[in-house]
């Protein structure tokens, strides 16, 4: 199996406070850490459970700056063979139809036909849920989205596609094909140390538009079909009480007002 | 101009209600841009829902035949181009759900179309569609127009608005199929139900839910403390589930259990809308959270904006105390 996996840099603001920056069309990202997506670090587990069981190669993919090397190291140390990362301003990496375009495009590029492409499902920092089905019509192969378990065998795959309310809808697709990965199908793996040592030697490729082989009027901003016109911090309508006091008796409070108030 | 087209959504002989959510608000703004609504539908064996979309739009345009016993994004993909093409509506609305998102941006990218994805409220400005949609998991939001020419495309979010009683007397309209084969490169085989366990939190009074802020799994020997004190069944976000401190069958939210107890104990959790879509039929919902915006504080009534691992052992204490 021939595999490629996605894999984007995203910054943890599950603590931090997001300010709009200066442009109006970001956020002010310098205190934040970052870290790979969720769901990628998933997919990249996939796919070397799969080459581990039946052999092949992982080839990883990622957009973004340089900064994003650790977090690419880290994926060719748990088993990834080589990397594909795209670096250029010029692309709007914010509409996913483009970033599609990008990463389809870095894929075809290296030449050789692939089985598989797994993504994540879901970025926490845009979620669109929305790159990895478009790259699959992109690349022009067939898809499952949001896949919680995959089976492989003989030129398909069997996938397990997660519904609401955790009903499972099993589709068989032929290969090629993309598949986006959901958060829980395996347990991500910590990068042996001695991987970590061998990833530095492994190749990793910038690619910029002209490597892509494809024109800036593709994957610029004014390529785009929609336009973001600005980003703005919704305002917290929060009807709540708001327990006050040192840490240790906001517990109590609260434990009194459940007695007291009857609510349990 | 001004047409709307929604695909209507079902599975498993049920009519899922996005169907009707996203017809509520497609009527709305057909009615500023002076157009109509249609609902499409594509089932086999589909005529009362045909008839009960009727009730939410101006037309119902369906496919009644065996080749779309089930969902498969391959076969909808096909027969939405052909209707795109067909009736060139402005706007196409597909729920952003497990199906939805398995289908609208191959279509996107297919026809070209300007897509805007999770949509949770579009508006009109200068006659103008505006789509709404967040970044950062709710933190941020942005408002969107489309540049490319009209059919435009958005996924919109299931539950970010309440379905109106149906109003209208909508024509129905049973159409063929454009596709007249089935497809080979994907193929429905069955659908599992989700895993059952020993508690079925879907009938639990008291909740209390843990979230990737409770850190390690160790922890959770502190939460277990909190739920003896007031006898609560454990639940928990997916990320909980997904670290394994809960078992699957524990996870509250879309892709999880719809829970409605007297009381719900959030512990570090965020209240991404997946989480949050899950737990509004509580009556009573208590977050503790150290990070004051939150979205989880949204929809709580009790905020205890704090560590929790200073808030929590006192409250089983004094909840213990109090209980004797
Ligand atoms: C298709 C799909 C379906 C999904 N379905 C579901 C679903 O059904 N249910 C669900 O829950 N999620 C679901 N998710 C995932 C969802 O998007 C979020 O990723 C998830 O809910 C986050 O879980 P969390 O709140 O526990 O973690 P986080 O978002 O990481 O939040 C952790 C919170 O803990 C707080 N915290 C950290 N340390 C402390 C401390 N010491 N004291 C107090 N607070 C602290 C932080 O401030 C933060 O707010 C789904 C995602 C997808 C893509
Ligand atoms: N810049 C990127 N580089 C690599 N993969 C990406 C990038 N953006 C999106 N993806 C992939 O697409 C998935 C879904 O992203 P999204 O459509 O933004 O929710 C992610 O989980 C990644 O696997």
């Amino acid at each position: 199996m021939k595999t490629f996996v996605c894999i984007k840099r995203v910054p943890d603001t599950s603590e931090a406070e997001v300010k709009v920056d200066a442009s109006g069309k970001d956020v002010d990202s310098s205190k934040f850490s970052f870290d790979i997506n969720d769901a990628d670090n998933y997919a990249v587990e996939e796919a070397v459970l799969i080459k581990e069981a039946q052999g092949g190669t992982v080839q990883v993919v990622c957009m973004g700056p340089a900064d994003a090397d650790v977090m690419i190291r880290m994926a060719l140390a748990k088993g990834g063979d080589s990397a594909l990362r795209i670096d250029d301003p010029r692309i709007d990496a914010r509409d996913p139809l483009l970033s599609a375009k990008a990463l389809a495009a870095a894929i075809k590029g290296q030449g050789e036909e692939f089985d598989l492409v797994l993504t994540g499902c879901m970025s926490n920092d845009d979620g669109n849920m929305a790159t990895g089905v478009a790259l699959a019509e992109e690349l022009g192969v067939p898809h499952a989205a949001m896949v919680k378990k995959l089976e492989v065998e003989e030129g398909k795959i069997k996938a397990h596609r997660e519904l609401e309310g955790g009903i499972i809808e099993v589709v068989e697709v032929v290969l090629p094909a993309v598949v986006t990965i959901q958060t829980g199908i395996n347990e991500p793996r910590y990068a042996p140390i001695r991987g970590i040592r061998q990833a530095q030697k492994k190749e990793l490729k910038v690619l910029k538009i002209e490597d892509l082989g494809l024109g800036e009027d593709e994957v610029s901003a004014a390529a785009s079909l929609v336009e973001m016109q600005g980003f703005y911090i919704p305002e917290v309508v929060s009807t709540a009480e708001i327990i006050e006091g040192e840490p240790e008796e906001k517990g109590e409070i609260m434990a009194e007002k459940l007695v007291k108030g009857g609510l349990l | 101009m001004g047409d709307i087209l929604v695909l209507a959504e079902h599975r498993q002989g049920e009519l899922r209600e996005v169907s009707q959510e996203m017809l509520t608000k497609a009527a709305e703004l057909a009615a500023e841009l002076g157009g109509s609504t249609t609902a499409v539908l594509l089932g086999s064996g589909v005529d009362s829902f045909a008839e009960t979309l009727a009730g939410y739009s101006d037309k119902v345009l369906y496919i009644d035949d065996p080749l779309f016993a089930d969902y498969n994004s391959e076969k909808y993909q096909k027969v939405l181009v052909e209707l795109i093409n067909q009736y060139k509506p402005e706007l196409l609305m597909i729920g952003h759900t497990t199906q939805g998102v398995d289908l609208a941006p191959a279509l996107a990218v297919e026809m070209k179309m300007p897509f805007v994805a999770d949509v949770f409220d579009v508006q009109v400005a200068d006659g103008k569609l505006q789509p709404v949609r967040q970044y950062y998991q709710g933190k941020v939001n942005a408002n969107f127009a489309f540049k490319g020419e009209a059919p435009y495309l958005i996924t919109f979010r299931e539950a970010s608005l309440e379905a109106a009683e149906p109003s209208k007397e909508g024509q129905i309209e049973k159409i063929d199929s454009p596709l007249k084969e089935d497809i080979e490169y994907r193929r429905f085989v069955e659908y599992l139900e989700a895993e059952v366990g020993d508690v079925d939190i879907t009938q639990s009074e008291i909740l209390i839910a843990v979230g990737r802020g409770v850190k390690e799994d160790k922890n959770m020997a502190m939460i277990e403390e909190l739920a003896e004190a007031i006898n609560a069944d454990l639940c928990g976000s997916r990320a909980a589930t997904d670290a394994g401190w809960l078992p699957h069958d524990r996870q509250v939210g879309t892709s999880g259990k719809t829970v409605k107890p007297k009381l719900y104990i959030a512990i570090g959790i965020s209240g991404a809308f997946q989480h949050i879509a899950g737990i509004k039929g509580s009556k009573t919902i208590v977050a503790i959270n150290r990070d004051p915006d939150a979205p989880i504080f949204t929809v709580a009534d009790f905020a205890i904006v704090d560590d929790l691992f200073k808030v929590v052992p006192k409250m089983a204490e004094k909840l213990k105390e109090l209980r004797g």
